[in-house]
């Protein structure tokens, strides 16, 4: 399977980038066929972070399984716990209350624009700008600690349960959200400053990694990479679940399918998030946070399908069930490994320093891609 | 005419990169806007959220008596076999034999801290602390107790 590194006969270089480099964030390995600087073909390797996440939900029950999924896209993790509920309770029919449904939706923009703040900083830092880091994490980090005081963890939350939520808001939270809605609004400009207007900037995203709209469907690509392409893939608004039907937003469309629109693409997402957050902190209804559920979860027999809209797109939950209280079998249709699917087709033919842009922008998460 | 595109180029991209930099020097002169915290120095102010869940606890009152029962509802929520409750039967006043807990065995290196014990708990005895410093030298002092030596249930908890 592995061709011998080296040079080959055709006077190609063989060379790997990854696992362990800094620009792939993680353990991704690509295994690149360079003519001199041009490269002629991209393999991604798979295999080095598997945990076998899917095989693990077989034997967890409905209760359990939700919190594994946070390990899989650990910047959203709050959407893919969303998602996961959501299959559970469209397979046995629990309705949510409506509080628990306003505080999923507020929760999932809040992960939307933590995720999008984190690319923001390390797509900078890939391109050679150190501070933008600092000053993603600046905000990221009020937003981690609204999710501490409320959810009582940063990362792996474990928030949202089948039938609600696990706790109920902690009394902090709306002012809390507010104030970090006007810190926002007055910090983004500072992004649009820093990295966004820079010419240098500019000049190394546009027309760089080209991916047409016809290309961005058949490989499957969705989220913001498919609506930098100009494919209109958003899940809240094409099958809207839980309030997101009732809010006013726009879905952000691009069509230079370079790197640079689907940059744009996730700046203006940011603001989006905040309009939404801002329609729905104010109109939180009283009530229960949690249906009534039992303690032990028997799904009836059959397959349920539940897709949800990621920070990087398109989250799929496929459950079959024999009528027990564990699935038997679980798949997960995770956004990034269609999205890294696309890389090969958009670097080819380019110079390996975009290979960093093109890939930086694909904002991929590894765990997520493995699984 | 290359030539001259290609020096405007470069001004222009000075530009963009001075007014960038502008961003960098309003923090470089404006100390108060540094939020760094130092961790290690700061421990004596640092106040961590309530519900940050550190570690789980066992609700002891000034008596030295809690609320388990030995339903091993916890240990059934468990995903990762983080609890094992070992049960005794001893003998109530009235000389009839009942279930407590002789032992709450707690592995802190297998948990995952998902909450979900605390959920499932029927009499709120375990509960989630704060405490996140954790280092050890050595992997047997993670696995712990919970109920105190001497203990008892809380008379009326059934």
């Amino acid at each position: 399977m592995f061709e011998e590194l080296g040079t080959t006969a055709e006077g190609d270089m063989l060379i790997n980038i990854g696992p362990q480099h800094p620009a792939t964030h993680g353990v991704l390995h690509l295994v690149m066929t360079l003519n001199g600087e041009t490269i002629k073909k991209t393999e991604p390797h798979l295999g080095y972070i598997h945990r076998s996440i899917e095989k693990m939900c077989e034997s967890l029950t409905y209760r359990q399984f939700v919190y594994v999924t946070s390990r899989m896209d650990y910047l959203s993790s709050h959407i893919n716990n969303h998602g996961c509920s959501l299959a559970v309770e469209k397979a046995m029919q629990i309705e949510v209350p409506e509080r628990a449904q306003v505080i999923r939706v507020i929760m999932d923009e809040l992960t939307r624009i933590a995720s999008h703040e984190l690319w923001w900083g390390a797509m900078a830092m890939d391109l050679g700008a150190f501070t933008p880091f600092f000053y993603s994490f600046r905000e990221r980090e009020t937003i981690t600690d609204i999710m501490e005081e409320t959810c009582g963890a940063r990362l792996t939350m474990n928030y949202i349960c089948p039938g609600g939520v696990m706790m109920d808001l902690h009394p902090d939270f709306q002012k809390r959200v507010k104030s970090f809605i006007s810190l926002f609004k007055s910090k983004f400009d500072e992004y649009n400053e820093l990295v966004t207007g820079n010419i240098i900037f500019q000049n190394r995203m546009k027309g760089v990694g080209v991916l047409s709209k016809e290309d961005a469907i058949s490989y499957g690509c969705t989220g913001p990479t498919a609506r930098g392409s100009g494919v209109s893939s958003d899940i809240r608004k094409l099958y809207p679940y839980e309030v997101y039907s009732k809010v006013q937003f726009d879905e952000v469309l691009e069509t230079g399918g370079d790197s640079f629109s689907r940059y744009m693409v996730r700046i203006n997402e940011m603001l989006q998030s905040i309009k939404i957050i801002e329609q729905l902190i104010d109109n939180i209804p009283e009530g229960e946070f949690q249906a009534k559920t039992k303690a032990v979860l028997k799904l009836p027999k059959g397959e349920f399908y539940q897709r949800v809209e990621t920070a990087r797109g398109e989250l799929g939950i496929y459950i079959v069930s024999e009528g027990g209280t564990t699935p038997h079998r679980i798949k997960f249709r995770s956004p990034g490994f269609s999205n890294l699917s696309a890389l090969g087709h958009m670097v080819k033919g380019s110079k390996i320093g975009d290979l960093v842009a093109t890939m930086g922008t694909l904002d991929l998460v590894i765990p997520d891609i493995d699984r | 005419m290359f030539i001259i595109d290609y020096i405007k180029d470069i001004f222009k991209g000075l530009k963009s990169l001075l007014t960038g930099m502008r961003v960098t020097g309003y923090y470089f002169t404006h100390h108060k806007e540094i939020i760094t915290e130092q961790y290690p120095d700061n421990r004596a102010t640092l106040k961590m959220a309530d519900r940050f869940r550190g570690e789980v606890v066992m609700i002891h009152d000034e008596n030295n008596e809690h609320a388990c029962t030995g339903c091993s509802a916890c240990e059934l929520a468990c995903p990762n076999g983080t609890i094992k409750i070992i049960n005794k039967f001893e003998l109530n006043a009235e000389g009839k034999k009942k279930k407590a807990i002789d032992t709450f065995i707690y592995h802190l290196e297998l948990c995952t801290m998902c909450n979900l014990c605390v959920v499932a708990c029927p009499t709120d005895t375990i509960k989630m602390e704060p405490n996140f410093e954790h280092s050890v030298y050595d992997r047997s002092k993670l696995t712990k107790v919970l109920n105190r030596p001497g203990s008892k249930i809380k008379a009326g908890v059934e």
